[in-house]
């Protein structure tokens, strides 16, 4: 193999920072290759998927209004896969906390107070800590795999929802369409700026707050050591059960808090269909933003661009707006790969002798 | 024919695409990779089985494409994870992502579509008897052979493979390849025999549980046809339900897969000494050789 993948030194900040926008930009050829293939001019198609959505004004509220459940979420995520704690059941805490706020309007829809809000807000967050924290005491308590826990739950979600909304919390009034009331005055949340609403705020904050506790914080600290080197952090005295169970009742708690949001405003109502996989997505924005609170926050904006841009494309390309999942996967494909670079750079191997020579044992 | 006969062959119809998968998976884990693309594998497998036995009209070409359609996913896999050491739990995860995006994109012109089904022969789908080969050599290779015994080093303790001339990453390469082409097999399955047709996210989280079959076997050929067996029962209990007229929701009774899985992980699990004992010891570790 004359190409070798050699270590690094050290890890390389500038490599971290290049590397997500090397992945978009592989991304964005790759898609003006899908354009080419399905006989669409491929700077028209790039045009219409990634610069229009971002002309208009109606058009960069929506990416707000998208960008809030995945930025919710993804901050979330962030810390769980910053301590290596394995959480890909964000969709299932999402429909958790959609369930349990939504609760409020559908059981008690009399109840019209500032407080009704406020009390749908604190059980969505409820529902999803508490539905993540079924993966996280299986983990602790068991050792069972989080990863496949979590993302059986999502499931299971799934199908909860599906029942409430086709069997007890139907819409009596509602010609049998699998749907409950829709919500009401004080059982959504207000506007900030057009279609924007204030679950936009709560991205901003929840990102800030987490860039701080991450950054600034011993919690941060541990959570870190924790994450990269488990030996040291329980010789500091870290428990790791604790931050398992923290990491997962924090992730959960937001995206409980992005399902009510959604529901409490763009959705207006429960339905089977709460979500376009937002809770999946936002894996790919924990990646994009480097794990970082903040960095999600530009990597939510530009995966609420692949959404915007899927339907662009629906509409002005007549492609599927299937191809903004494939947008996706392909950019957490790239992103993965680029990264290689932080801790490891390429170089060519000219003989097995000067190889040898060339790197001194460790 | 008999009820209950008509039962337990809706339990081997079930069972099937989670031993396939699931075996080839385990023989990928054994040699030290954690894939979770299972499931993107799976269902890239089942749309490129389906569309391409409706476009030749021949089912056999179909189970040829899927076999290559999971291989080259995994290829896919093995270039980040094995060649750019990338973090296989993500980079799992991307498949996974990738394979659901781009089936449902691809199989958009086949939805609706009648299918072509594979052929019986002597009134059995000849792929039921293919999974107990399959797993029956993949027994032998693993415990008998020093091909096995390689794989299993490999999986166990890359550096000493290394250090004693054996050649991991291509041996993982291979492994995971075996791996993509068993997961694509089990996604033709599905909509070669299973439901002939093509239906988005048909394989509706089967990928994950063949992942779970595999701890819950501790990484155990034979014991994993137990497994597929019991979920294969436990997933058509809502057809049953149905038949029956019980009065219990659909809903519910598609959810036991599902929790059946959660519970099984967690009996497993919870007993340290099995999983200990089997696990390969480096699993999902990337390895880089140093010369």
């Amino acid at each position: 193999m004359p190409l070798v993948l050699e270590k690094r030194a050290e890890r390389s900040t500038r490599m971290a920072l290049l590397s997500p926008v090397l992945a978009i930009l592989l991304t964005v050829i790759t898609g003006a290759i899908i354009f080419a293939l399905r006989g669409i001019d491929p700077l028209h198609g790039l045009y219409v998927y990634f610069i229009e959505p971002l002309t208009q004004l109606w058009s960069l509220q929506q990416l707000i209004v998208k960008a809030t459940p995945l930025v919710l979420i993804g901050v979330g995520l962030a810390v769980c896969y910053t301590a290596n704690v394995w959480n890909i059941g964000a969709e299932g805490q999402l429909t958790a906390g959609a369930i349990l706020g939504g609760m409020i309007p559908v059981l008690f829809p009399e109840w019209q107070s500032p407080l009704t809000l406020l009390a749908m807000l604190i059980l969505g967050i409820a529902g999803g800590m508490a539905y993540a924290a079924i993966p996280a005491v299986l983990k602790t308590r068991f050792s069972a795999n989080e990863i496949l826990t979590s993302l059986m739950l999502v499931y299971v979600a799934r199908l909860l929802l599906d029942w409430l909304v086709r069997g007890p919390w139907r819409d009596p009034q509602g010609f049998n369409f699998p749907k409950t009331i829709t919500f009401s005055d004080w059982q959504l949340l207000p506007m900030l700026w057009g279609s924007v609403h204030a679950g936009a705020l709560f991205a901003v904050l929840a990102a800030v707050i987490l860039a701080f506790v991450m950054g600034r914080m011993l919690k941060g600290f541990e959570i870190r050591v924790s994450g990269s080197a488990p030996r040291a952090g329980r010789f500091a005295g870290f428990s790791r059960p604790r931050t398992v169970l923290f990491c997962f009742l924090l992730s959960g708690g937001l995206a409980g808090l992005a399902g009510i949001t959604e529901v409490a405003s763009v959705v207006g109502q429960l339905q089977p269909q709460i979500s376009p996989d937002y809770g999946f997505a936002a894996i790919i924005v924990a990646f994009l933003g480097r794990l970082n609170p903040l960095g999600v926050l530009v990597a939510g904006l530009m995966l609420a661009v692949s959404y915007l841009g899927g339907e662009a494309a629906q509409v002005s390309l007549g492609l599927s707006d299937r191809i903004a999942k494939v947008f996706q996967g392909i950019l957490l494909f790239f992103i993965l790969g680029c990264d290689t670079l932080i801790l490891y750079r390429f170089r060519w191997l000219k003989t097995q002798v000067s190889a040898t020579a060339a790197q001194p044992a460790e | 024919m008999d009820a209950s006969l008509a039962v337990l062959l809706t339990i081997v119809t079930a069972a099937t695409p989670l031993l396939l998968a699931a075996i080839g998976e385990l023989v990928v884990e054994r040699s030290g990779v954690l894939n979770l693309g299972v499931e993107g594998m799976m269902v890239m497998g089942a749309v490129a089985g389906f569309g391409a036995a409706f476009l030749t009209g021949n089912p056999y070409v179909g189970v040829i494409a899927a076999i290559i359609a999971g291989m080259a996913m995994a290829l896919l896999f093995g270039l980040l994870t094995l060649t750019l050491v990338s973090n296989q739990v993500a980079t799992g995860l991307s498949l996974t992502l990738l394979g659901l995006g781009l089936s449902g994109l691809l199989g958009e012109s086949f939805v609706g579509e009648p299918g072509a089904r594979l052929p019986k022969y002597f009134g059995v789908d000849m792929l039921i008897p293919f999974s107990f080969i399959l797993t029956a050599a993949v027994a032998y290779v693993l415990f008998r052979t020093k091909a096995g015994l390689i794989i299993r080093a490999v999986g166990d303790s890359h550096n000493s493979a290394h250090a004693l001339g054996y050649r991991v990453i291509w041996v993982r390469y291979l492994c995971v390849l075996f791996g993509g082409g068993c997961a694509g097999l089990a996604g033709g399955y599905l909509s070669l025999v299973y439901t002939p047709q093509w239906v988005e996210n048909m394989t509706a989280g089967r990928g994950w549980i063949a992942l779970a079959l595999v701890v819950f076997a501790s990484w155990m050929p034979w014991r994993l046809v137990a497994g597929a067996y019991l979920f294969g029962a436990i997933s058509i209990l809502s057809f049953v339900g149905q038949t029956r007229a019980w009065d219990i929701p659909t809903q519910f009774m598609n959810s036991l897969p599902y929790l059946g899985t959660i519970l099984a992980l967690v009996v497993i699990s919870a007993n340290r000494r099995l999983t200990r004992m089997n696990a390969p010891a480096s699993l999902g570790q990337a390895f880089v050789p140093d010369r």
